[in-house]
């Protein structure tokens, strides 16, 4: 088997609280389909059979329970739960499936919406035997208004940059702007080898990885690394111009790769370098091709450990861990699939209007006289009489009653809002009631249990 | 009463070879014919064809007669039963006779090929030429009729042998030099449906790459790939028809990672043995007939990704003969062994070995004080090179390289950092510096088995050139690329790379950004280009150092060796 992948969903969602104190972040409904339908959907488009899902046991049963919850997927899907309290990284999570891993690994994160061709990231890493290879994109600028933004938008995120070579290919350099000091520090070697390099800081990781299985057996035996992007693969990246690895020969060529590196425990750096086979060196070496040129060296700069990126310029790619880009999501991800937008069993009336761009969940009951444009309502939701619903998220089993109007707004889960209720970007939580005749602009109305919460 | 029957039969011909008469008297002449000669060779071998049908078939009443003559005979009727069949086998004659007589003339009645035995008051002159024929052919056959049964097998292949010389051979074009006739893409898609792996899902099948751009017309029957559309793109990411190690080396071919006939080969060599490692053989199958079967599509998709090279063409070869050879009892683990050795003794021996070899007859040849001139980046001639310098010779070099592949680059690099001074030129520039160069060595892809060389494009450039200066040419080749294909021409077999590789940027512009909108311009990327034996002195090959046209010998005793 070439690939094993792994689909990560025992994240928290802390950027967005507001939405997953009540719902776990894999099980937002977006397009009212959970969020983890999408990256599922996107490894079986591709030709995947199994996935190892890494989850919590509250989504677990959720999502053997709920049927609306349920992501329909024909892959044999493999739940193993790990401990909710958060201590828990990626990379740790990896380390506690190393046992089912056999082969290199995709691993996926289950706040990806994207609509990338899957093939252009695993070329690279079957065409360079790369030892790690990633997804980016141009970052995308959320126009929408954000509903209990006060003011201006808070300054971006730490940036991150990215270095790469002259291709585009080849990932040189990688940090975040949070652990740099006072600069940006470049080391000699990497200049040396690759003397033009472009640092990119629009970028978004995507959190799609390919990665060797020796890099899982790395983190075995190395337990000081948690997270996958935030320190693995910094360090991968650094590695590749360690002269440690490349100073080192690979003494036995022959064919056994199961053997372990017995030598002392500082140089388990080698057991993530790659170790080709004498033929792969044979026909490397009469191979006429290099990846650069200008200077001595033979191809990859006799590197064994090589990591790329493949960059998106074009195309559907967010990571949904903020409420600008889950309204954003929301927007856009009905153009992944190829369901009609409004659901069959949906009972509307005649005489509502319902825009083009707008998605009905299934069973739900829009009465007359109402006007849904550019929102998404939800599973088992009921819209009565003259409700003009715009730009917002409706989750499931909300119940609107007459006359309200809600704008660029977002109704959690078996919320009720009373008649005549006039709200605009607001967040209503789950389970709340708006009282009638409220009037509620750019507020983030909660439980007080929530408030309680730091 | 036979008599009788024999003229019957004699008749019978006769109408039909006066029919063929009228056609020529009606055509009018032989210029008109020449001058719609090419034209109508379609219709003439069609109208040959359906000649030789209802000669066929007259041939076949009368060997009915004619058996049931000689039952007749056999019965007790007298010799003059012999006389039938003489003049059974004469009629016989002269129907194909009657065919060298129209060939000459391409008659434009070809089309209406049912004889029109109406045309009986007609040129007397015909007749009488066709009697003085058909008396002609008795007289002959009485001779042959006399010579017994011997004349009666070379009766029989007399009509068969001009009948045939005159029948168009039909030749088995190969698949990859017809890509602009449609019947043949189809049955391309429709094998490669067939060469599923088998046991698998039906929807789960060897994609069919699709040809880029616009081709030079003389070379539209090449297949053109684009580099930006792999076949990857087709197929699922866990791949589960192809294996993948079998994907990976189809990337890295159609990438040119891997480039280089020998590289290629030992490429391939190494992921057959991954193959061969993750091989089980299914239950009621046997070993030496299911992997070969198995190796079948995995052929066709490293095909695809870029055709085949001579050498891979002759690895492939020898796995299959290795595989079929496995002997039915033997375990499976002893069989997978024994394959993984004997890849491993091909590789030892037809690769490096001969390399070594090579660089040991070479080394004689190069004194101290030459300049050798090398083009782009042979891994064999590279290696003779830093062999050379090894042993202290004291030599100088010279790289010409050419666009778009720049290869000499590497060469250049190779050499270089191993201390050997050079000069690097581009092709254009080769009359130049040829008067200063006293060798040339070249590499090949191929040997052909009439003495061609197929190397890189430009090769033979460099080796006519180099004639023309008086320079001794040496071909360097190992014995495992010698190829039984015949060809003089470049245009009939080749490969077409990538057109976008000519598109240069400079400085932000790209002038031919958008060429395939230019009607009238086509972009034409050739890899390869044979070069004639006149211009090549000497091939050195682990066997020795053969003059050019000795390679249909080499073939010849390495085919019996096997």
């Amino acid at each position: 088997m070439e690939l094993q992948a792994v689909l990560m969903a025992a994240g928290g969602g802390s950027r967005m609280t507001d939405l997953t104190y009540s719902t776990p972040k894999p099980m937002l409904p977006v397009g009212n389909k959970p969020l983890m339908w999408y990256p599922l959907n996107l490894l079986e488009r591709v030709g995947f059979e199994e996935v190892i899902v890494i989850t919590t046991k509250e989504v677990q049963k959720m999502m053997s329970t709920d049927p609306k919850m349920k992501p329909d997927v024909k892959m044999k899907m493999e739940v193993v739960c790990v401990p909710e309290d958060g201590d828990m990284g990626t990379a740790d999570a990896l380390r506690h499936i190393q046992q089912k891993i056999k082969t290199d690994i995709l691993v996926v994160s289950c706040d990806l919406i994207t609509d990338v061709a899957l093939h252009e990231v695993v070329d690279l890493f079957r065409a360079h035997n790369a030892t790690l290879a990633m997804l980016m994109s141009k970052a995308y600028e959320f126009t929408e208004t954000v509903p209990g933004q006060k003011g201006k938008k808070r300054t971006a995120e730490q940036r991150d940059f990215v270095g790469v070579d002259q291709s585009g290919k080849r990932l040189l350099f990688m940090a975040n702007e949070a652990d740099l000091e006072d600069g940006l520090s470049v080391r000699k070697s990497i200049i040396r080898k690759h003397p033009r390099m472009h640092i990119k800081t629009g970028l978004v990781d995507a959190h799609l990885y390919c990665l060797k299985k020796a890099v899982v057996d790395f983190l075995t035996e190395n337990k000081s690394i948690s997270s996958i992007r935030g320190e693995l693969v910094p360090y991968l990246v650094r590695k590749q111009f360690s002269n440690a690895v490349n100073s080192q020969k690979v003494k036995d060529d022959s064919e056994d790769q199961t053997q372990k590196n017995n030598e002392s425990s500082t140089n388990h750096e080698l057991l993530i370098s790659s170790r080709d086979e004498s033929l792969l060196q044979l026909a490397q070496e009469r191979s006429c091709w290099n990846d650069h040129r200008g200077d001595m060296c033979e191809a990859y700069h006799g590197g064994k450990l090589r990591c790329y990126v493949h960059i998106m310029d074009q195309g559907l790619c967010y990571r949904v861990n903020t409420l600008a880009a889950y309204i954003e999501a929301n927007r856009q991800a009905p153009k992944l699939f190829d369901e009609p937008p409004v659901h069959s069993s949906a009972a509307i009336s005649e005489r509502c209007q319902v825009g083009s761009d707008s998605i009905i969940g299934a069973q739900c009951q829009i009465a007359d006289k109402t006007s849904i444009k550019r929102s998404t309502i939800g599973v088992s939701s009921t819209v009565k009489e003259r409700v003009k619903v715009t730009n917002s998220i409706v989750m499931h089993g909300v119940t609107i009653e007459e006359g309200c109007n809600i704008q660029g707004s977002v109704i959690c889960s078996n919320a009720i809002i009373g008649r005549g209720a006039d709200l605009k970007y607001c967040l209503v939580g789950n389970g709340q009631r708006i009282e009638p005749e409220a009037e509620r602009t750019n507020e983030v109305i909660v439980g007080t249990d929530q408030l309680m919460e730091i | 009463m036979c008599n009788s029957c024999a003229f019957y039969h004699f008749a019978a011909v006769f109408v039909s070879f006066n029919h063929l008469l009228h056609g020529f008297e009606k055509t009018g002449g032989i210029e008109r014919a020449k001058s719609e000669g090419k034209e109508l060779t379609k219709e003439e071998k069609q109208r040959l064809r359906k000649e030789k049908k209802q000669q066929k078939k007259n041939k076949e009443k009368k060997d009915d007669r004619a058996s049931q003559e000689s039952g007749r005979e056999k019965q007790g009727v007298s010799s003059a039963a012999s006389a039938p069949q003489p003049s059974a086998q004469s009629a016989a004659q002269k129907a194909p006779s009657a065919v060298p007589a129209p060939v000459p003339v391409p008659a434009s009645e070809a089309p209406a090929p049912a004889p029109a035995p109406a045309d009986k008051p007609a040129k007397s002159k015909a007749e009488l030429k066709a009697e003085r024929r058909a008396r002609q052919e008795a007289e002959r056959a009485s001779k042959q009729g006399k010579k017994g049964d011997p004349g009666q097998p070379g009766a029989a292949g007399k009509p068969k042998a001009p009948a045939s010389e005159l029948q168009p051979v039909v030749k088995r074009l190969p698949e990859h030099i017809q890509v602009d006739n449609p019947d043949v893409l189809k049955k391309l898609a429709k094998k490669l449906e067939r060469q599923q792996t088998p046991g698998q899902n039906s929807a789960k099948k060897i994609p069919l790459r699709l040809d880029y751009g616009y081709k030079v017309s003389l070379f539209s029957h090449l297949h053109q790939y684009s580099r930006k559309a792999p076949l990857t793109q087709q197929l699922s990411i866990p791949s589960t028809v192809i294996h993948p190690a079998i994907v990976r080396l189809g990337l890295q071919y159609s990438q040119g990672i891997v480039a280089g006939s020998n590289a290629r080969s030992v490429a391939l060599l190494h992921a057959f043995r991954q193959v061969i490692r993750d091989y089980t053989t299914p239950p009621n199958e046997e070993l030496s007939r299911d992997l070969v079967n198995r190796l079948k599509p995995y052929i066709s998709f490293l095909n695809q990704c870029r055709p085949l090279s001579a050498s891979m063409g002759n690895a492939i070869k020898y796995i299959k003969k290795e595989i079929s050879n496995i002997p039915s009892q033997c375990k499976e683990e002893e069989a997978k062994s024994k394959l993984l050795h004997c890849i491993e003794w091909y590789i030892k021996e037809k690769i490096i070995l001969a390399a070594k070899a090579i660089a040991e007859s070479s080394i004689e040849k190069i004194s101290d004080g030459d300049v050798i001139l090398i083009y782009g980046c042979s891994s064999l001639v590279n290696h003779i090179l830093c062999e050379a310098f090894e042993k202290s010779r004291k030599f100088r070099v010279i790289v010409v390289d050419s666009r778009p592949r720049l290869e000499g680059r590497e060469a250049l690099r190779r050499l270089v950092q191993r201390g050997i001074s050079c000069t690097y030129v581009l092709i254009s520039a080769v009359s130049y510096i040829l008067p200063e160069v006293s060798k040339v060595f070249l590499g090949a892809h191929a040997l052909l088995a009439n003495g061609y060389v197929m190397s890189r494009v430009g090769t033979s450039q460099i080796a006519l050139v180099a004639k023309a200066f008086n320079v001794p040419v040496l071909v360097c080749c190992e014995t495992y690329k010698f190829c039984e294909r015949v060809q003089t021409d470049s245009f009939v077999s080749n490969e077409l790379d990538d057109p976008d590789d000519l598109i240069v940027t400079r400085k932000g512009r790209t002038q031919l950004e958008n060429w395939q909108q230019e009607p009238s311009l086509g972009l034409l990327n050739l890899v390869y280009d044979v070069t004639p034996p006149d211009f090549v002195d000497l091939v050195i090959t682990e066997l020795g150092m053969i003059p050019c046209t000795s390679v249909p010998v080499v073939l010849r005793v390495k085919n019996v060796d096997q």
